[in-house]
């Protein structure tokens, strides 16, 4: 399927570079990671953009075409990744970049868009700083503080004790720093606070730690993927359950394509997060059902494919709005005002001071729903939040 | 003359032969035909002096190992620290990165050196694993997992700014690559590269003859960590950026298999290898992820069966038959 | 204090399984480097593979836990026998550079190939039931699974050291390692030797890989994420030792769990540290043959 569309954009490159100009195509470079050993996450996003290209990808103006320029870029490898953008941007001339699993390949990339006046979508990425380094970049996915902040203070009312384990990239210290400052403002007392490697697939080590330490709460983050089951298998070995201690986090650590593989440890594991796959807003509920008519009935999306599907509702809403002919900063202009109300994950919408999401963020269960795993959506505890860290710290 | 003919060595005339120019014309002629190619064009240009710099021990001195990113990697990391912290001026930037990474290979070498086979190889991986964790935890200094970026490089010389389609970048790549090839090629032709060969083939007889060969062992791996460092260097000024990758042990293995596919021992194997191999990938691997890698593997096994020499040992043999047919 | 002794007994247990886990893996690679002076890189692909076939069994074929281990044993021994005869024969008497480009080619089809067949996600582990849960010793309760894998691969290690110290075979792979030429000479069939030797250090690598896909993930990039791991645990043991492995592998493996559990901001800066600090002290490693 990949092959298909390299093979078919390349093609259309080589016609480009031929001398045979394409009336109003569009193109957007999307960079993901297909390679190496977190290609499930891109995987993911690629899931995302495919369903939303077969469910939307012809609606534009009349004669404009949308052409999509797939990149790889193995993983968290910054510098390989801005190779990957500068050449998408020199070589393929595209309108828009996207994509991005990673928040590294990301920050490497905001400041090359800036340069070059590219529309930078950050479908995934979360790094709550990207933003600022670059104004050509945008995100529709989510920050850890968005989240994590909340998810402090909900915590801090009800335990005493708690104990945080993020992987040591920077999202990770995020989630560690704003779930801190959230669960000391509630009244709670951190333990200890522990970082592992971004690549650690046994964790039993680490958490024969926090078992030691006897927390009320163990607070996990992880980029998702294998590492979420891997840290939530090293939590059911040690039986840290039945020792009493509660396993809490950003939705990450239960992410709903991995979520049945981890087994019913994960029941009664609470979450603050913008997506659940279980959420029975009508327009998740057409999502869920397309995705799973698409790519079976055992698989649920997960919170990256809808930043993928609802990053590529934000473009094709672009180009629409300027009936394909893009103009960087009118691009800039449209995004900083973009509001979605039907996205799976309910309303979103584009800060217009900082280009950061602005969703809603609801607290979560992981309880059997139909004998399957499910983050069951508990409460709204946050009406569209802007991300907390930029309110702490304006730009200067 | 029969034989091998690129193989420099002390006793083969030490002038430039024509074709040794065909590298560098194609470079330039790159540059005017392929623009919209620099960034991967100067890429391939920095792994060739990379690639070189490995020549150097690998192919002449018999030192094997898989731990030469440590000096690549030093030397990118120590030029994006200066110029975040220091100063962004990218002569200062590669010569300081050149000469940090040259005292890095020193010490390294004098400890390693007097070791040989598996237990240097296991050496020279450990010092590159050391050196990938100190930056991956070192995170005010290098920014760990998520990279350093965030300097903008000077133009060179106050005159010829980075540009976003690398061209500048590409011109300072190629005659960094060219002064290293002049001083390879020097130290080739030179006496002491002969005594380097003398060692690779026979360590007793280098010893009984009373060369020093602990002391020109130190010499030659320090003058390729230097130039793997200018290498690491060039690497961090046009991409304004450095992630952990450069010390990966991968970023090892990739190129020896880089160099060995150009052919080791001759020079223009670590020109030929890098291209062919960065090009291919470039090509291919965003079609077929998996198969390209299966191929890579299968070449690898096949040169090592059927063709030792790699590419440039391939053509030696079909020219040696071509001469052969016709007389 | 008892605190501390607690914790001291934990990362011990944690330490050992993993230990255990990576001297089953690694031993047939110190054979396979001391006896044929071979340097096998690829050694990883047989731990792999061996993982691979214990999974699929399982979860494909429903075959039981202990089925599928000696399924992954035997299966893995009889496919290193054909790549044994077909490419690493012609090998034993060319240079390293050689041998470590040609597996070297070997992990980069391996990594392919178990990429086109099972995708880039880590294979979940099922254990069977009575493997799962907490196994309690003396008021501390241990992962039962655990457990299971340091008592099964002592018993391993015990058999192992038996068939080489006490038995005709074993003496001869002792003779062999020691001279071989001389071994030759007397007349013991080094070829034969080097193929059964081959076979059985690929095949313990394939039950060390299945025992261990719990703790040391079953993904494509497997044989280039272990292999330093497993190549320090030769070369600081020493090539051609059973028992310098065993050291160094237990040695790795508790110092791994100590630093990740009280050091955790250091990772695994200090196993490199001691790996250089050996090998310089002991370049043949700590129980390898003098020099050579």
């Amino acid at each position: 399927m990949l092959t298909r569309i390299i093979a078919c954009v390349a093609s259309m490159i080589f016609a480009a570079s031929a001398g045979v100009a394409v009336a109003q195509t569009v193109k957007i470079g999307l960079i993901s990671t297909y390679s190496g050993p977190t290609a499930a996450q891109g995987d993911q996003l690629d899931k995302g953009v495919k369903l939303f290209m077969k469910l939307n990808g012809s609606k534009l103006p009349p004669g404009v075409k949308v052409e999509l320029v797939v990149r790889d870029d193995a993983g968290a490898n910054p510098d390989n990744a801005k190779r990957i953008a500068q050449e998408l941007i020199v070589r393929d001339k595209v309108q828009f970049l996207t994509g991005l699993v990673w928040t590294p390949n990301a920050a490497s990339i905001a400041p090359l868009a800036a340069e070059a006046k590219v529309p930078f979508i950050s479908m995934n990425a979360a790094g709550v700083g990207i933003p600022y380094t670059s104004d050509y970049f945008a995100r529709v996915s989510f920050t850890l503080w968005q989240s994590s902040y909340p998810l402090g203070q909900w915590a801090g009312k009800k335990y005493k004790r708690a104990y945080t384990m993020v992987s040591d990239f920077a999202p990770g210290h995020e989630a560690e720093e704003a779930f801190i400052k959230g669960f000391k403002e509630s009244g709670g007392v951190i333990v200890d606070s522990v970082r592992v490697p971004l690549a650690a697939t046994d964790f039993s080590a680490y958490m024969q730690r926090v078992k030691d330490a006897k927390p009320d709460v163990l607070f996990g983050f992880n980029p998702a993927g294998k590492q979420a089951t891997a840290q939530m298998k090293g939590f059911a070995d040690l039986d840290l359950g039945k020792a009493g201690v509660k396993y809490i986090g950003p939705g990450d650590i239960t992410t709903d394509e991995e979520l049945q593989g981890m087994g019913d440890v994960a029941l009664g594991v609470m979450t603050v997060h913008h997506y659940s796959a279980a959420a029975d807003r009508p327009a998740n509920k057409a999502f869920v059902a397309a995705y799973k008519k698409e790519y079976g009935a055992n698989l649920n999306p997960g919170f990256m494919s809808v930043g993928a599907y609802d990053a590529m509702q934000l473009i094709f809403d672009a180009i629409n709005a300027q009936k394909g002919k893009m103009d960087p900063q009118a691009t800039m202009q449209y995004i900083k005002s973009y509001k979605n109300a039907n996205s799976p994950r309910g309303p979103i919408a584009i800060d217009p001071e900082t280009r950061d999401i602005m969703q809603n963020e609801y607290l979560r269960e992981v309880r059997k729903v139909g004998g399957q795993l499910a983050n069951v959506e508990i409460e709204v505890v946050g009406k569209m939040v802007k991300d907390p860290w930029k309110q702490l710290n304006p730009k200067k | 003359m029969t034989g091998p003919a690129h193989t420099g060595s002390y006793l083969s005339d030490p002038r430039v032969r024509p074709m040794e120019w065909l590298p560098w014309v194609l470079a330039l002629v790159c540059y005017f035909a392929a623009p919209t190619y620099l960034p991967l064009g100067s890429y391939i240009l920095i792994m060739i002096l990379f690639a070189l710099s490995l020549d150097l021990i690998l192919g002449y001195a018999g030192i094997i190992t898989l731990g030469h990113a440590a000096y690549f990697g030093f030397g990118a990391y120590v030029a994006a620290i200066l110029a975040v912290r220091v100063t962004a001026d990218p002569l200062i930037g590669i010569a300081v990165a050149g000469i940090s990474a040259g005292l890095l290979g020193w010490l390294t070498g004098l400890v390693i050196l007097r070791m040989r086979g598996l237990t240097l190889l296991m050496l020279t991986l450990a010092i590159t694993s050391i050196c990938y964790e100190i930056a991956n935890k070192a995170t005010a200094l290098t920014g760990g997992a998520d990279g350093l970026g965030g300097f903008n490089m000077k133009p060179i010389l106050g005159l010829f700014k980075f540009d976003l389609f690398n061209k500048t970048g590409y011109l300072y790549c190629l005659l960094f690559l060219f002064v290293a090839w002049w001083l390879v090629r020097r130290i080739i032709y030179s006496p002491f590269g002969a005594s380097l060969t003398g060692i690779r083939e026979n360590v007793a007889r280098m010893h009984a003859l009373g060369s020093p060969v602990y002391q020109r062992l130190v010499a030659v791996y320090t003058i390729s960590a230097a130039l793997a460092g200018v290498a690491g260097g060039l690497l961090t000024h046009t991409t304004e950026f450095v992630g952990l990758k450069v010390l990966s042990f991968d970023l090892s293995g990739d190129l020896l298999v880089m160099l060995i596919l150009g052919g080791v021992g001759r020079i223009y194997g670590a020109f030929v290898g890098p291209v062919v191999y960065l090009l291919a990938q470039d090509s291919l691997a965003k079609q077929f992820p998996e198969y390209w890698y299966f191929g890579i593997g299968l070449m690898l096994v096949l040169v090592v069966m059927f063709a030792r020499g790699g590419i440039l040992g391939i053509v030696d043999r079909l020219l040696l038959r071509i001469r052969r047919g016709n007389t | 204090m008892q605190g501390f002794a607690s914790s001291l007994v934990s990362v011990a247990f944690h330490g050992i399984a993993y230990g255990m886990i990576l001297y089953v893996i690694s031993v047939g690679l110190s054979v396979t480097m001391g006896l044929m002076g071979f340097v096998n890189l690829a050694h990883g692909v047989f731990a792999m593979t061996g993982g691979y076939v214990m999974l699929s069994a399982m979860s494909r074929y429903d075959v039981p836990f202990p089925l599928a281990l000696c399924l992954a044993f035997v299966l893995v021994a009889a496919a290193s026998v054909v790549l044994e005869r077909l490419l690493y024969a012609r090998l034993y008497s060319a240079g390293d550079l050689e041998q470590v480009l040609l597996t070297i080619g070997l992990i980069f089809m391996a990594v392919a190939a178990a990429r086109l067949a099972y995708g880039t996600l880590q294979q979940p582990v099922n254990l069977p039931p009575y493997l799962k849960g907490q196994f309690a010793l003396f008021g501390r309760d241990f992962p039962a699974y655990r457990v299971f894998l340091v008592a099964f691969s002592s018993v391993l290690v015990a058999v192992l050291w038996f068939g080489v110290e006490r038995t005709r075979w074993g003496a001869k792979v002792r003779a062999a390692v020691d001279n071989r030429a001389m071994a030759q000479a007397i007349g013991i069939n080094t070829s034969l030797l080097f193929t059964v030797t081959f076979a059985l250090g690929s095949g313990l690598a394939a039950l060390g890989g299945a025992l261990g896909a719990d703790i040391i993930a079953i993904q494509p990039i497997y044989p280039f994420e272990n292999l330093i791991t497993f190549l320090i645990v030769v070369a600081v043991g020493g090539m051609g030792s059973l028992r310098g492995p065993f050291v160094a592998a237990l040695l790795i493996g508790i110092s791994d769990t100590a630093c990740k559990y009280w050091l955790p901001q250091f990772g695994a800066f200090f196993i490199y540290a001691a790996t250089i600090a050996i090998l310089l002290w002991r370049p043949a490693g700590l129980f390898g043959k003098a020099s050579q």
